[in-house]
């Protein structure tokens, strides 16, 4: 166990949180290395947040075991508290206070020392970009602005390790960019980042994935893991005109398990797509589509991830019709 | 606890209050429109009180009757009735509270020395200022008996006979009977005590409508430096009610102050102590701003304004009710301001309910920190 403690910044086993008959969280395993960015992924509702909550020591777990910088999640919260940044996923600073005053709320809630104090705010006005801003009210901020303060608040204190609850959402693309060379920056530091999302782009650039979907842990690895070894279905991509009349063929055909709209034409999640091609092209010629060449592709996560999900449901939809 | 994280949070709170002015209107001038409109509308001295009058006797006797209210400060006559028509109008119409029926025969019969008869008719409707205004009538009517009897005795004596006996009544500590007096001293408790904890039943319930308070919990501050951050701010504005309250109860009601303005001080941090934890409290636990000041109200407004004994003597209360003012803190409060304001007595007095005051803080204060936590429920 020592050792597991220096390699290790997150370790969970078992972990869950039921509300009432409500399953948040169901049995949750899974390590974070030190200095890794780690991302867990999820559609809304999926329990991320639950998660989270309960490696920051603000929400007691009712089942399972976790330890966070080497404190254990149940026993030693205030611990993990001095150990950690938290950003939440609602902007969580104070909309009256100006951003320095929110800056000077955090430092003395840290005890920053005064020696340091001033740098650490310099630091944090010229990581978010207000240095013309630093005497407005944050509540007239935009959306990037008041995350990078949100940010650079909850690691003034410089925490070996940082948990973000979807950082980005409602966040323009330019902003959620360099708030991702933030991040990339804090982990050269040897920062650990844990963060959830729901955008997929966001998840590539992640050292680990964790997808978790209805409270359960359905796929943890790399992005290249999942890609290539995660899926059981090849994908195959049809560019067409009328693409959304096209998606109804081909999803008529039998050993099609799923197809979905994709840029300028569709995804066709098949078993074997050496089978599906000269299927697919004889169904569209015969219905009048001209010039139409499906390919093999690989999978992006999104792919990787809607076909685990839709595994999970076909796998659930018996049980469910018989728990009724 | 830390001083470093109380200061940040005690900053941060003044800065909440003097960007929303809804805080500091609640906090100061809600305070200021109580005490002019419950020093000027609440008294309870009955005075001028409205006079119908239908004098049959038509006597010397009976006018020197009549003049005899008039005259006092209680009555005032507002007009003259031919019939009882003119009475029942006037007091339905709240021209009149009393009327005075002097019979056709008083100016003969007190010539004569014998006994005569007036009636009162008073309206029952408010039976407070009907007991206190037939109490005040019944008064000028005994003088008034005493007066004939003994002109009648100088008249067969020669000399002015002494009455047999004489009362010289002294009031202490409130010497002209002015309710106000009473009053604004009663008046400043029970606003303090309400506005206290109503500004402080908001503060936490807001941090978690806003989400404020998720970041909050997840950083290493402990409840207790929170909420004693937290509470600093409002003393302060406490005791800027206070002082508005001794300033206008000096210039605009004339209240005196007889005892030490640094023992009323004192006092006034004891107990904005409690009444500020226990608004802490209830805004910990109702979680919500809407609950948490609809809460503070009640538990604080009520209790303060009718079991304290600001405005009904505790002794007059049902057994049950006097033992359970003993949990009010306002009663002590009151107590204690009416103790300085009127009697000027110093801490040898008043030692018991400053005691009791600074447990009550105490308690609710530690039962504060203990209910606040650092989890979400």
């Amino acid at each position: 166990m020592p050792e597991s403690n220096n390699t290790y910044a997150v370790t969970l086993t078992d972990l869950s949180k039921s509300f009432g008959d409500f399953v948040a969280v169901n049995r949750v395993s899974l390590d974070v290395k030190k200095g890794e960015i780690f991302g867990f992924l999820g559609p809304n509702g999926a329990g991320k947040s639950t998660t989270i909550r309960m490696l920051c020591g603000i929400l007691p777990p009712s089942g399972g075991s976790g330890t966070v910088a080497g404190f254990d999640i149940s026993r030693e919260a205030e611990e993990i508290k001095k150990n950690i940044g938290y950003m939440s996923q609602r902007f969580s600073l104070y909309e009256d206070l100006t951003v320095e005053e929110n800056i000077d709320f955090y430092s003395g809630i840290y005890r920053i020392p005064a020696e340091k104090k001033r740098q650490r705010k310099e630091w944090v006005i010229e990581m978010a970009g207000l240095e013309e801003r630093r005497r407005s009210r944050t509540a007239t901020l935009s959306g990037g602005w008041k995350q990078r303060l949100a940010l650079g608040c909850a690691i003034l204190h410089e925490p070996p390790i940082i948990f973000l609850d979807e950082p980005t959402s409602g966040v323009d693309p330019i902003s959620r960019r360099n708030f991702w060379d933030l991040i990339y920056r804090l982990a050269g530091q040897g920062v650990t980042v844990f963060v959830t999302t729901h955008y997929m782009d966001e998840a590539e650039y992640c050292d680990r994935l964790g997808l978790i979907y209805r409270g359960e842990l359905i796929a943890l690895g790399t992005p290249g893991e999942l890609k290539t070894r995660r899926m059981n279905e090849e994908i195959v991509e049809v560019v067409c005109d009328r693409p959304q009349q096209a998606m109804g063929l081909i999803e008529a055909l039998p050993f099609v398990r799923h197809a979905a709209l994709f840029g300028r034409g569709l995804h066709v999640v098949v078993e074997r797509a050496s089978a599906a091609i000269p299927a697919i092209t004889e169904k569209l010629v015969a219905a009048g589509y001209e010039g139409v060449r499906p390919e093999q592709i690989v999978p992006s996560l999104e792919d990787v991830f809607v076909s685990l999900i839709e595994a999970r449901d076909r796998a659930e939809a018996p049980q469910r019709e018989f728990a009724r | 606890m830390k001083p470093q994280r109380v200061k940040a949070v005690a900053k941060k709170e003044y800065l909440h209050i003097i960007r929303d002015p809804r805080s500091l209107i609640m906090g100061l001038a809600l305070p200021m429109l109580l005490i002019f409109m419950f020093g000027y509308a609440l008294t309870l001295d009955v005075d001028n009180v409205p006079l119908i009058v239908w004098d049959q006797s038509e006597t010397p006797a009976s006018r020197d009757f009549i003049s005899r209210f008039d005259g006092s400060r209680y009555f005032s006559l507002k007009s003259y009735a031919r019939n009882y028509r003119d009475i029942e109008r006037a007091i339905n119409r709240r021209d009149a509270l009393v009327a005075l029926v002097v019979p056709v025969d008083f100016g003969r019969r007190v010539e004569a020395g014998r006994r005569a008869t007036v009636q009162a008719i008073v309206d029952g409707s408010d039976s407070n200022t009907a007991t206190i205004a037939l109490g005040y009538a019944e008064n000028i009517v005994r003088l008034y008996g005493r007066d004939v009897a003994l002109e009648k005795a100088r008249r067969l004596a020669g000399v002015l006979p002494r009455p047999p006996l004489d009362i010289r009544p002294r009031v202490w500590f409130n010497a002209d009977m002015v309710s106000r007096n009473a009053i604004v001293p009663g008046l400043i408790a029970v606003i303090m005590m309400v506005i206290a904890a109503l500004l402080t039943s908001l503060t936490v319930a807001r941090e978690w409508e806003t989400g404020t308070m998720e970041q909050l919990i997840a950083t290493p501050l402990k409840g207790s430096e929170l909420i004693l951050g937290k509470l600093i701010p409002y003393f302060g504005i406490g005791l800027i009610d206070l002082a508005l309250a001794v300033l206008v109860g000096r210039f605009a009601f004339a209240v005196p102050l007889r005892g030490e303005l640094w023992l009323l001080l004192g006092m006034a941090l004891i107990f904005l102590f409690g009444a500020l934890s226990l608004g802490m409290l209830i805004s910990i636990v109702g979680k919500s701003q809407f609950v948490a000041s609809q809460f503070a109200l009640v538990a604080t407004l009520l209790p303060a304004f009718l079991l304290s004994g600001f405005v009904f003597p505790i002794a007059n209360m049902p057994r049950f009710l006097q033992i359970f003012t003993h949990i009010i803190p306002a009663r002590y409060f009151v107590t204690i301001l009416r103790g300085i304001y009127l009697k000027g007595v110093g801490l040898t007095m008043l030692w018991q309910e400053a005691a009791l005051l600074a447990v009550f803080g105490g308690l609710v204060w530690l039962v504060a920190v203990k209910k606040f936590r650092k989890k979400i429920e």
